[in-house]
C-alpha cells in the first residue's frame, strides 16, 4: 500500500454534543460559516526537530494553514483572519475563552497541538462550538513527519464531516494529463497531485501520447490510454511500483477505460472497422466480455456505484446522447433528451446523479441529471470544457477547460476547474503546467 | 432627443451593416469550404504527383464527399501501381467534441476511407487505421475553417 505509513490513533472519541452550528450545504455558499483555525501549538524542541527534518519554521502554523485553505476552497466556510485572534494557540487548545472568539464572530474554532514523539509526528486537534461553548470533537494522529500535509487534509475532513454531516474530500489526490508544447503537437504526461495542488509528480515521461487516466477504487492503480508504439491501447499502471501493462489483447484501439466499483474489471471501448462497442475485462482471469453490440459509436462507459448499471455515450439515435443499461448490456435506455449533444456521462458516487458534458449552439456545458434523465441542471457554460469527475463525496466536480486560439495561433490553454454541485464556487485548480482529463481519487484514509 | 435617437439608431444600423459585410467578405474571400467541408488545398500534402494525401469531413460526419472519393480513387490507383507500399490511415476530429467520442469518430472516418480504398482493389492487409481523435490538429485555430481542415483522414506511407 502506498499509504501504509499513516498510522492513525484515535485517542479521544468524538463526544456527541447538541451543536447549534451546522452548515447548510443544499443552499450553496451564499453565507459561508465563519470559522477560526488557530495555529496548532508546538513546543520549542518539537519545533527544532521538525525544522531539521522538514525545513519548516513552524509546523503547527503550516498544518493549520492547510486546514484553513481547504476550508476556504470548499466555499462553505469563511476562515477568519489570524491577526484578530486574541488567545494564544496553546491556551486555546486547553480551553478556549469562548467570549473572545465570539467577539470576532467565529462560530467554530479549530485548535491543536503538534509534538515530536519517537521520530514521529503527533498531532491532536479539537473542534469547538463557540455559541454552545462546547467541544465538538477531539482526535489525535501519529504518523511519519513527511505525511504532515496529509495530516492537515485529514483534520479538514474531520472538521468538514462534523460540521456538514457529509464526508470530506480533502485527503485525496487528482490524477490528470499534464500538457505542454504547441497545440498541433502537444506533449502529454500523466501527473498526480494532492487535491490542493501540492506534491505534484509526473508518472510518464511524455514520449508517447497519454489520455484519460482514472483511479482504481483503492487508488493504487490507474487505467489510461497510451499511444505506446503508435498503438492506442488501454493500460494499467501501478502507481507505487511504476509497473505498466496493456489491458487485454485487442486487435485494434481500446480507449475510454474506467474501473468497475469493485476494482475487479476494466470497462472500455474497443474500436474495430469503424465501430466502437463497450467491453469489460476481468483483471484476474482476463476474461473479456462484450457489453454492447451496435453499429453506432458506444463509448465513455461509467458504472453506477453499486455496479448494477452502466451509463455510456452513444450516437445510435443519430447524435451523441447518454444512455443507461444494466451491467450485462440489457435494457438500454436513452436518458438525455434536451437540446444539443451529450457526452462523458459519469455516475455520482452517491448514485443519484449523472454528470455530463453538453454541447449546444457552439457552447459547452457541464451539468448533472438524475439517472432517469430527469432534472437536468447545467452548472457552467464556456467555449470548451468537458470530462467532469466527482469528488468522492459527490459534492464537487472537477473538469478541464480550453480557451480559444486566436487567428495568430495564440491564446490556447487547458486548465483544471472545479465547481460545487450547486453551481457555486467555480474556480481554477492550479497546476504546474497546462492540464486536462482530471480524475479524483477516493479518500486515502477512511 | 429625437435627433440623438435617430443618430443612435443610424449608428446601430451602420454597425450591423458593417458586420454583415464583414461576414459576407469572409465567406467569399476564403472560399475554402463547401457547407462545412474543407475544399482548400493549403494543408494537403502529396503521396505522389497528383495524389493528395487527405480527405475532409463535415462536422460529426463520416460520409465521403464527391471530392473525397475522387482523392481516394487516385490513392487507390497509386497504391495499385506501388504494390510494395503499405499505408496507415490516420483519422482525426476537430476540437469541438469530447475527447473519447472524437477518438471513436476519428476511427470511423479513417475506416470509411479504408472501405473505399478496398472497393478499389486495395487489400485490407496493406491498410492499417489509427485514430488520433482531436489530439493532432493540423491547424491550431479556433474557427470554422481551422476545424474543417482538422476533420480529416490522412493516408501516410507505413514503410
Amino acid at each position: 500500500m502506498l499509504f501504509r505509513y499513516l498510522f492513525i490513533l484515535l485517542i479521544i472519541f468524538p463526544i456527541k454534543v447538541f451543536a447549534l452550528i451546522e452548515v447548510d450545504i443544499t443552499r450553496g455558499n451564499l453565507s459561508p460559516l465563519p470559522v477560526a483555525v488557530s495555529p496548532l501549538s508546538i513546543d520549542d524542541s518539537s519545533k527544532e526537530n521538525f525544522k531539521k527534518i522538514l525545513k519548516k519554521e513552524n509546523l503547527g502554523s503550516e498544518i493549520s494553514l492547510i486546514v484553513e485553505n481547504n476550508l476556504r476552497q470548499s466555499g462553505l466556510f469563511n476562515p477568519l483572519d489570524k491577526n484578530a485572534f486574541l488567545q494564544k494557540p496553546d491556551i486555546a487548545n486547553l480551553k478556549p475563552r469562548f467570549e473572545d472568539w465570539n467577539l470576532i464572530k467565529a462560530q467554530a474554532l479549530v485548535t491543536g497541538k503538534v509534538t515530536f514523539v519517537d521520530e514521529k509526528l503527533r498531532v491532536e486537534f479539537r473542534l469547538w462550538d463557540i455559541l454552545a461553548g462546547k467541544e465538538m470533537m477531539a482526535l489525535a494522529f501519529t504518523t511519519v513527519p513527511s505525511n504532515w500535509r496529509r495530516v492537515g487534509h485529514i483534520i479538514t475532513d474531520k472538521v468538514y464531516e462534523r460540521l456538514t454531516g457529509e464526508k470530506g474530500y480533502f485527503d485525496t489526490r487528482i490524477i490528470y494529463v499534464s500538457e505542454e508544447g504547441p497545440k498541433t503537437n502537444r506533449i502529454k504526461k500523466l501527473a498526480i497531485m494532492d487535491q490542493d495542488g501540492f506534491n505534484n509528480k509526473f508518472l510518464t515521461l511524455g514520449n508517447e501520447l497519454v489520455l484519460t487516466p482514472r483511479f482504481s477504487p483503492t487508488n493504487q492503480m490507474v487505467t489510461y490510454l497510451s499511444y505506446f508504439r503508435n498503438l492506442p491501447r488501454v493500460y494499467l499502471l501501478d502507481i507505487e511500483t511504476g509497473m505498466q501493462e496493456v489491458v487485454g489483447d485487442f486487435p485494434g484501439m481500446t480507449f475510454a477505460p474506467r474501473f468497475s466499483p469493485d476494482g475487479k474489471k476494466i470497462i472500455m471501448s474497443f474500436a474495430k472497422d469503424g465501430n466502437s462497442d463497450i467491453y469489460t475485462m476481468d483483471l484476474e482471469n482476463r476474461i473479456v466480455e462484450r457489453i454492447t453490440n451496435h453499429p453506432s459509436i458506444d463509448t465513455s462507459p461509467s458504472y453506477s456505484p453499486d455496479g448494477k448499471y452502466i451509463t455510456f455515450n452513444s450516437d445510435r439515435s443519430g447524435y451523441q446522447q447518454i444512455y443507461v443499461m444494466e451491467s450485462n448490456g440489457k435494457n438500454v435506455k436513452r436518458i438525455s433528451f434536451g437540446n444539443g449533444l451529450y457526452g462523458t456521462p459519469v455516475w455520482s458516487p452517491r448514485g443519484d446523479l449523472i454528470a455530463f458534458t453538453k454541447l449546444h449552439k457552439g457552447k459547452f456545458y457541464i451539468g448533472v441529471m438524475r439517472t432517469d434523465g430527469s432534472g437536468e441542471r447545467l452548472l457552467t457554460e464556456n467555449f470548451y470544457q468537458e470530462a467532469p469527475s466527482w469528488s468522492p463525496n459527490g459534492r464537487v466536480l472537477i473538469f478541464y477547460r480550453e480557451t480559444k486560439t486566436n487567428s495568430n495561433g495564440e491564446g490556447f490553454s487547458a486548465k483544471l476547474w472545479s465547481i460545487d454541485l450547486t453551481g457555486y464556487n467555480e474556480k481554477m485548480v492550479e497546476t504546474e503546467t497546462d492540464a486536462s482529463d482530471p480524475s479524483w481519487s477516493s479518500l486515502l484514509t477512511n | 432627443m429625437n435627433l440623438s435617437k435617430i443618430l443612435k439608431n443610424g449608428f446601430l444600423i451602420l454597425i450591423a451593416s458593417l458586420i454583415l459585410t464583414a461576414c459576407a467578405t469572409k465567406k467569399t474571400t476564403t472560399g475554402q469550404m463547401q457547407g462545412d467541408v474543407y475544399t482548400g488545398t493549403d494543408s494537403i500534402e502529396y503521396l505522389a504527383s497528383g495524389v493528395p494525401d487527405r480527405v475532409f469531413f463535415a462536422t460529426n460526419e463520416t460520409v465521403l464527399t464527391t471530392a473525397s472519393r475522387e482523392t481516394l480513387r487516385k490513392q487507390a490507383a497509386w497504391l495499385r501501381k506501388n504494390s510494395d507500399i503499405n499505408v496507415v490511415l490516420e483519422g482525426h476530429a476537430d476540437e469541438r467534441g469530447t475527447r473519447e467520442f472524437n477518438l471513436a469518430l476519428g476511427e470511423r472516418r479513417a475506416n470509411s476511407a479504408k472501405d473505399y480504398l478496398m472497393t478499389y482493389g486495395i487489400s485490407s492487409d496493406r491498410i492499417s487505421v489509427l485514430s488520433y481523435g482531436k489530439e493532432r490538429p493540423v491547424d491550431s485555430g479556433s474557427n470554422p475553417l481551422a476545424w474543417s481542415k482538422n476533420r480529416r483522414s490522412v493516408t501516410v506511407k507505413a514503410n
